[in-house]
């Protein structure tokens, strides 16, 4: 059961495994996720499906190696199973009726907004893709935006590829420019959503972010993933993970995204270290 | 009758760990008799004609039978008894709250103490697990499939009666693991995990098939389980989100819902120095209510090392809805109850942690529609107490997935499901529903009663349709 049936490194910190899991495949949508177990002791970790194959009844997972949990994950290789894996879980990208949207990711983020530029594009849509990366060496996905984008704007922080600037820059030049979305969609992290919110926002432009909380069981249990939306307390998992940018308290999200910082720092150098005596 | 009764007015003492040593550590607390003290406490059971203690039995255990087994050291049969009755003997023995059910209807309770029948189920089941565990006889198939949703006490409960019955019975259930509340909300220390297990195999070796990770209204809904052959649908989804008390303060960090602290700790293990999932350890931790679940993050928060534990609920002692024995076992362990208290604002520190909660006293009014007495703010109360974790145990509300995606399934104003009467139908045909589903947040027993209700009538309807 859930085989690992590709493997790949897209950039040094981000990998992309593709998984043997017909059913989920047959019932996903773009901005739906997975929760997945690497093995039987491990967290529970949700990852956004970044496309499915119906044909060979397989999901494809992108993610950051950031702490222990995604050092587990990627130390699996082809033909390895994952311990537990759950899905479809959270809603579905609302895409209907949107004629002209802009698509906006964020490093490891891309891996979410692009099945939604994709969908958009295979509806029909206009779609402007803003990417952004720390540099060069970081860029993922920029054939596949290509393929499903009538514009495509590739930021870098450091100018070593594409346009030098934030993707908040290459939004308002857009904007500028005359352009008018029925829709925003921003994945990426916490800083940069919320500072793309408040670029929209004077242009009252809907924008959907996908928020991507701590989260333990996902299905509508713990509470954990809870966000404050417009002054009421939603769950990422069963109200979300999309929500209306405008009306997300992204400053108490970011508060309690570090809620165990200095516990997954110690998790982390200690998976480092049991790594580093398997390899010797 | 080949042995002498015993007239003490008093039950033979649960002997339990002690509470300065336990509440250092996950063990279970409460020890269980020995083989000689449960024939001496089996032996203070009248075996009275009228057994009002039976129908105060959400399912029907025939106690005075099975105590009178106990009584004549028939261990064997006297399990026999209670399995008829009851799919998870050891869990109940353990978590029911007796005194409101067959022991607060005990004869022997109007002069001194009621027969400690909780104790003795729980001997009972746990002699049985440890000398008899055989293979259970296969029932006779009937070739036919039942799905139950979500692997509770409710829904493993249907599951058994059902296999017994001849019935194949599939139970889908969303987290790696079974069990439901017993697992991941329960804790170690009053109900260990590996007699969940055990029961769990037990339900197994019946030839119940339990999928896990599958979340029923996302990967399959109830339409599609009929499409697979499925003859009927048990709904067991259990209670749902977490609700909080819409103050400021509560997207802090170190605030928890009651359910996501049990759940990392029991589910998760974060108790364990080697758990993968972490846990604020806090020094001066407030649980805010004053049910089973509150009681059970209260006496975790103190084993993980708080120094100073306050349950905060705004009614008296009297109203608390915890079971008794829960009750006086974290007082002991030196639990503070704030009771006629209401928080109104967690406070923040300047790195957007819990510094304190700011509360206010209450006083109890006239009566309200629950027929408690209202608890009423006292004016110029205010007061700040003064802890670094916060922990909301004040109910849930029921999960949306299987009401959004099930047409013409009837739920009421809160999002409950709705059943037509005990048998637990709904206003789909072949849909039954029962558990916390349905009440919202309840007991285990209660659960369960609702699943061997549903059991029973689910088979009537497979019949009736044959």
């Amino acid at each position: 059961m859930f085989r690992i049936v590709e493997k790949a490194a897209l950039n040094p910190t981000v990998s992309k495994i593709v998984i043997d899991a017909p059913l989920i495949a047959s019932k996903a949508k773009p901005g739906q996720f997975v929760i997945l177990r690497s093995l039987n002791d491990s967290e529970r970790i949700p990852l956004t499906i970044s496309d499915c194959d119906l044909k060979f009844g397989t999901i494809t997972l992108i993610y950051q190696i950031v702490g222990a949990s995604t050092m587990e994950l990627n130390a699996l290789s082809v033909g390895d199973c994952l311990c537990d894996l759950v899905g479809p879980l959270g809603a579905p990208t609302e895409l209907d009726g949107v004629r002209k949207a802009a698509v906006i990711g964020g490093g490891v983020g891309c891996a979410i907004a692009y099945p939604i530029a994709k969908k958009l594009h295979e509806n029909g849509c206009e779609v402007h893709s803003v990417v952004g990366f720390r540099n060069r060496e970081l860029v993922i996905l920029e054939e596949e935006f290509r393929g499903v984008s009538n514009r495509l704007e590739l930021m870098t922080d450091d100018g070593s590829y594409g346009t030098k600037g934030l993707v908040t820059h290459a939004l308002q030049a857009l904007i500028d420019e005359g352009h008018t979305y029925d829709a925003v969609y921003v994945i990426g992290p916490l800083v940069m959503m919320k500072f793309v919110c408040e670029v929209t926002r004077p242009y009252g432009i809907k924008t959907i972010v996908s928020m991507n909380p701590i989260m333990i069981d996902g299905t509508g249990m713990c509470g954990g993933c809870r966000l404050t939306v417009g002054g009421e307390t939603k769950f990422a998992c069963v109200d979300g993970p999309d929500f209306d940018g405008h009306l997300v308290d992204f400053d108490e999200a970011i508060k309690r995204s570090s809620a165990y910082r200095e516990f997954e720092a110690r998790r982390r150098e200690a998976s480092c270290n049991l790594l580093k005596k398997e390899v010797e | 009758m080949a042995f002498e009764r015993n007239m003490s007015n008093q039950k033979c003492p649960m002997p339990t760990q002690d509470p300065q040593v336990r509440c250092t550590n996950f063990e279970e607390v409460a020890l269980g008799y020995t083989y000689e003290t449960a024939i001496e406490e089996a032996r203070r059971c009248l075996n009275c004609k009228n057994k009002p203690c039976v129908s105060a039995c959400p399912v029907q255990i025939d106690i005075p039978a099975f105590i009178e087994r106990v009584a004549n050291e028939d261990l064997e049969t006297a399990y026999a008894i209670i399995r008829r009755s009851s799919a998870l003997p050891a869990v109940c023995g353990r978590v029911c709250p007796q005194e409101n059910q067959c022991e607060g209807k005990c004869v022997r309770g109007l002069k001194g103490e009621s027969v400690a029948i909780g104790r003795l189920e729980r001997f009972v089941a746990d002699w049985y697990r440890e000398n008899c565990a055989k293979e259970p006889t296969q029932p006779k198939k009937l070739g036919k499939k039942v799905a139950v949703i979500g692997a509770g006490p409710s829904g493993l409960t249907a599951a058994g009666d059902l296999a017994l019955m001849g019935y194949d019975v599939t139970v889908f259930e969303a987290l790696h693991l079974a069990g439901g509340v017993l697992v991941y909300g329960i804790p170690e220390f009053r109900l260990p995990k590996s007699i969940v297990a055990q029961e769990i195999e037990n339900l197994k070796a019946l030839g119940v098939v339990i999928d896990t990770n599958m979340v029923i209204g996302k990967i399959l809904t109830i339409d599609e389980l009929f499409e697979r052959g499925y003859l009927a649908v048990y709904i067991s989804s259990g209670a749902g989100l977490p609700r909080f008390m819409n103050i400021p303060g509560e997207g802090l960090k170190g605030v928890y819902s009651a359910n996501e602290y049990l759940t990392r700790i029991n589910l998760m293990k974060a108790y364990r120095e080697d758990s993968k999932t972490p846990i604020i350890r806090g020094k001066c931790v407030a649980v805010v209510g004053g049910g089973n679940v509150a009681m059970d993050a209260a006496r975790c928060a103190r084993r993980l090392g708080a120094e100073t534990v306050y349950v905060v609920y705004r009614r008296s002692m009297e109203e608390l809805p915890a079971r008794k024995e829960e009750v006086e076992h974290a007082i002991e362990e030196g639990i503070v109850f704030k009771t006629l208290t209401n928080p109104v604002e967690v406070l923040s520190d300047e790195n957007g942690s819990v510094r304190g909660l700011r509360c206010v006293e209450m006083e109890l009014g006239e009566p309200d529609e629950s027929g408690r007495r209202r608890p009423m703010e006292k004016p110029d109360s205010e007061f700040v107490l003064d802890v670094d974790t916060m922990i909301v145990s004040v109910g849930t509300s029921p999960n949306p997935l299987i009401r959004k995606t099930t047409p013409g399934l009837d739920t009421d104003r809160k999002g409950c499901i709705v059943t037509r009467d005990e048998t637990g139908s709904t206003s789909r045909e072949g849909v039954f529903a029962g558990g916390d589903a349905v009440t919202g947040a309840a007991t285990v027993i209660l659960a369960m009663g609702a699943g061997k209700q549903a059991a029973k009538a689910i088979d009537e309807y497979i019949r009736s349709k044959a």
